[in-house]
């Protein structure tokens, strides 16, 4: 009783440099406290789970086994073809969306983030029905430049594009709109036309938001399985990307699902350090 | 400097520079103000907050398209909604120092003022010969590679100065170009900025709600209030005969508007003023608040005009004290401390005014501006 009495006053100068924190601190139900911990724990546990069950000692070898390399190389060149795709068409989506008024504009906002909310292998079935070899596009293809799709690296870079291009659409028209069209008004009062005023202007004002929603896109290009699977198979070496190789080697080898399954997350962690100044940390 | 063809001031034969009638209506909102502007000759757009100075900058830079009217620049139509004609901005040989100067924050000082050379034609070594020379007139030549952020306000405000004018414009749009200053480096900035306009061949608007940069920096002004132009002229006319309560609140006199006969002018329902010189019909009255004297108690003597008056407001202005006061006529007068602490003024307090008929200045009300519009 007296020592909490004596210590109080010590504690004082402390208090009044943050005492709302102190306050608030002191009040967390444990109602909301319970499944947060829950939550948390559900996260993280499957991914101690993979750590904990990885083969530490065969690791180096698992590691250079042609299939696991070439997948893994696969998985790097789509991903990364994808995302160029991605940024030579996205961007100038995501600035009409931003700057110019035309009608149906919500509408095609709307249409743009559907591969968003659709199952990835519906994604797929939809991309075989217009690009497969009898598909809408595809049959017009194959018969006047001879090229076939599915079932190509090009499919799977297909497939990766139509799941991951939404995010960056998205990740840009936000810069887009967060970034000040003051100056591209004095620009123009420079002599510099729309399209001057975008490369020079309006690109490197939102460059940190693009590079964004690159890496955010690639992310998700690089774990793309529904829609990859679908419209381009699984042939190891021209079609089989790491998340195909995981799900193949589940059914055969465990030891190398974990080390396939490791790879990816370490990539992922990578993604989510790089990007920790601008997503992670919170206002 | 070769490929830039510089629409500089042709010899002057009656065509201004500038001629511009611009009309824009906006939901209750009405612009509707004529400018003419010689070449060489710095108009100042003064007015209010809301009077509508910025939006005849933007319908002049071409962000803002005419409802009506025209804007015609060094002989071409800029702007002519009934003719169908307009020329979008990147096309208009003007140049504008925005009020936040807008400079690119991704680009160092010295590409900040080669971008309107570079985009009009230069090549690169040339763009950035350009703005060497021009950074170097404004007295900032060791600054070309600091980025926007690095610069001191005066500092970005000389940069802005001279990315507009590096391009050679044959307008020149500032709008409240030293309104982001603080006092001190708003003096030096000023300074430079009146030579520089001094030099500039084309012709510049100046926007500005401050009447000592209008009256520093322009050999005319325009003034704008709800859209319209009240009074034009030159300083010494707008200075010395008022047309506005705005325009006398700006130089410091008070004005009021009567009946004259003779030598008497009758203001309001029951207040007769008298003046010096003879003058008959519509006029306006105005005096310095430094002729207005003040007396606890009825005056005899001198002064013929003095009436009873109560205290609203006291402010400081300058050495003095300004006193606003209510009575037959609201009026300000200054006085000094002394002969404030020797009154025991207090706000509600009833005095005694009195303006002698000598210090009134008298001059028709009914007749037009001093410079018309069309």
């Amino acid at each position: 009783m007296f020592r909490t009495d004596d210590t109080r006053p010590a504690a004082r100068p402390d208090e009044a440099g943050s005492p709302q924190r102190r306050r608030r601190d002191g009040r967390i139900p444990l109602a909301l406290l319970l499944p947060a911990a829950l939550g948390l724990l559900f996260l993280v546990l499957p991914l101690l789970g993979l750590l904990v069950r990885t083969p530490w000692t065969t690791l180096p070898r698992r590691l250079t086994e042609p299939g696991v390399l070439t997948a893994l190389r696969l998985s790097l060149e789509t991903a990364t073809t994808a995302t160029l795709l991605c940024l030579a068409l996205g961007v100038p989506l995501a600035w009409l969306l931003a700057r110019v008024e035309f009608p149906g504009r919500r509408l095609v906002r709307a249409l743009v983030t559907v591969p968003l909310v659709l199952p990835p292998v519906v994604g797929g079935v939809a991309l075989l029905l217009v690009f497969g070899r009898r598909g809408l596009l595809g049959s017009w293809l194959d018969s006047t430049f001879g090229i076939t799709l599915p079932f190509t690296t090009t499919g799977v870079v297909l497939a990766e594009a139509f799941v991951a291009m939404p995010f960056l659409i998205i990740a840009v028209e936000g810069a887009l709109r967060g970034a000040d069209t003051r100056y591209e008004e004095a620009a123009a009062t420079l002599g510099a036309g729309r399209w001057t005023t975008f490369t020079h202007v309006t690109l490197p004002l939102v460059a940190p938001g693009v590079a964004a929603g690159a890496v955010l896109c690639w992310a998700r290009a690089l774990g793309e399985f529904g829609a990859t699977i679908t419209f381009a198979g699984n042939f190891p070496g021209r079609t089989q990307t790491m998340p195909l190789a995981v799900y193949l080697a589940l059914e055969t080898d465990l030891e190398a699902a974990i080390v396939l399954s490791l790879i990816l997350l370490t990539v992922s962690v990578a993604i989510l350090a790089s990007l920790r100044d601008r997503w992670i940390t919170g206002p | 400097m070769t490929a830039l063809t510089v629409t500089r001031a042709e010899p002057d034969t009656g065509t201004p520079m500038l001629d511009a009638h611009l009309v824009v209506v906006r939901d209750s909102f009405r612009l509707d103000v004529a400018l003419r502007i010689n070449a060489g000759e710095v108009v100042a757009l003064l007015g209010p907050n809301g009077a509508g100075k910025t939006t005849a900058v933007r319908t002049l830079a071409g962000l803002l398209p005419l409802s009506a009217g025209h804007i015609t620049l060094a002989g071409q139509d800029l702007d002519r909604p009934a003719a169908r004609r307009w020329t979008p901005t990147e096309r208009r040989p003007i140049g504008v120092v925005f009020q936040d100067y807008r400079l690119f924050p991704h680009l160092s000082a010295l590409d900040n003022v080669a971008f309107g050379p570079r985009r009009r034609g230069l090549d690169r070594r040339q763009a950035r010969q350009r703005a060497a020379e021009w950074l170097d007139r404004m007295e900032l030549a060791d600054y070309g590679r600091h980025k926007p952020r690095q610069l001191s306000g005066g500092q970005a405000q000389r940069v802005a100065l001279a990315r507009a004018l590096a391009v050679d414009p044959a307008l020149l749009l500032l709008d409240e170009p030293l309104a982001a200053l603080d006092a001190r480096t708003r003096l030096d900035t000023r300074a430079q900025l009146q030579r520089h306009l001094a030099e500039h061949p084309g012709a510049t608007l100046l926007v500005t709600h401050d009447p000592l940069d209008a009256l520093v920096l322009a050999d005319r002004l325009v003034i704008v209030e709800h859209g319209r132009i009240v009074q034009e002229g030159d300083a010494g006319t707008i200075t010395a005969q008022p047309r506005t309560d705005y325009v006398a609140r700006l130089v410091g006199l008070n004005l009021h508007r009567g009946w004259a006969d003779g030598h008497t002018v009758r203001i309001g329902a029951d207040f007769v003023l008298t003046i010096a010189d003879r003058h008959d019909g519509d006029v306006f009255v105005a005096f310095p608040p430094s002729a207005v004297a003040l007396y606890p108690l009825r005056p005899d003597g001198s002064p013929r005009n003095v009436w009873p008056a109560t205290i609203t407001g006291i402010q400081r202005h300058g050495d003095n004290l300004r006193i606003q006061l209510a009575g037959p006529v609201d009026v300000a007068a200054d006085i000094t401390p002394a002969a404030a602490a020797h009154l025991h003024l207090a706000p509600g307090q009833p005095l005694w005014a009195a303006v002698k008929a000598t210090e009134t200045r008298v001059y028709p009300a009914g007749s037009p501006r001093t410079a018309g519009t069309d």
